[in-house]
């Protein structure tokens, strides 16, 4: 369940946020593809690395202001008239 | 993310002088954005909500600050950072938040957990038992991680737009939002692995 790190995966981890954001160069970023191809340890980190961030963001997406809240706060600033309905 | 195109509609000279149509708009354009941020940074509604009023109250105090150097929306979430920071160092007082996980020499964390849960069916995934474990897991982040994370992550700022909100570098939000998401991947990673474990035991 412990993951031995080589320095190869080090380096690999050193860049892992850019490679999944894309913001790596061409070269970097294929070296890092074919490295990922034949690790089975980097591979399983890249995947629930994405599937991690997705989560968060799927879960994050489906939170809005509730209508009450919304309500209060068009009250608070004294904008009442021009409260929309949900977003 | 905030709707950058309705954002050209506001005219900040309106907004300095108070006109409460346009102020009205930067409302209603921001507000979800807002109180996510609010929520996902202090972890309940209420303080949410507390959020959200001061963030609007203040950009109405304090629009003349506003240079226009950068959108409305990040100003704005600027603004609603600073006062979540502020509740949480109030709230929290010396308490500080250890990173969890193994740290490098230079204080990256490493993967520890090397367990392939991607296979899990999508509705699993997103149960409310697992929503509630993501939610609980951002709030394990350390505070500053979990702003950079929220700001690119979840609201899909640009890294110098997060830089520009949390007022430090570029490599610094890097290095935070790295941090955040390998901290994430190692909570889910041990949740998610003993449903594998359930499912299969």
């Amino acid at each position: 369940m412990t993951h031995q790190h080589s320095l190869a995966c080090k380096d690999i981890l050193k860049n892992l946020s850019d490679f999944i954001d894309g913001d790596l160069d061409q070269g970097l970023c294929a070296e890092i593809e074919a490295h990922i191809e034949n690790c089975h340890d980097c591979q399983v980190v890249v995947n629930t690395l994405k599937k991690t961030i997705h989560l968060v963001q799927v879960d994050g997406q489906e939170t809005h202001l509730p209508t009450d809240a919304r309500q209060r706060l068009f009250a608070k600033l004294d904008l009442d008239t021009y409260v929309e309905p949900d977003q | 993310m905030i709707q950058n195109s309705k954002q050209h509609d506001i005219d900040p000279a309106d907004l300095r002088r108070k006109e409460k149509a346009a102020f009205a708009q930067l409302v209603n354009q921001n507000s979800d954005h807002i109180y996510r941020l609010g929520l996902k940074m202090l972890g309940n509604p209420q303080d949410a909500e507390d959020i959200l009023q001061e963030t609007f109250i203040k950009a109405y105090h304090h629009i003349d600050g506003f240079e226009g150097r950068s959108k409305l929306s990040t100003w704005l979430y600027r603004i609603a950072v600073n006062e979540a920071l502020m509740l949480l160092r109030k709230r929290k007082g010396s308490v500080t938040h250890l990173d969890a996980g193994i740290e490098m020499e230079n204080g990256d964390v490493l993967p520890h957990q090397i367990i392939d849960w991607c296979c899990l069916p999508e509705k699993e995934l997103l149960s409310s038992e697992s929503r509630q474990k993501i939610q609980e897991a951002v709030q394990t982040l350390s505070d500053a991680n979990r702003a950079a994370f929220l700001l690119r992550d979840v609201e899909g700022l640009s890294t110098r737009e997060t830089a520009d909100v949390l007022d430090i570098s570029e490599s610094a939000v890097k290095v935070r939002l790295m941090r955040a998401r390998l901290q994430l991947r190692e909570e889910l990673t041990v949740f998610f692995a003993n449903r594998i474990v359930k499912e299969n035991p």
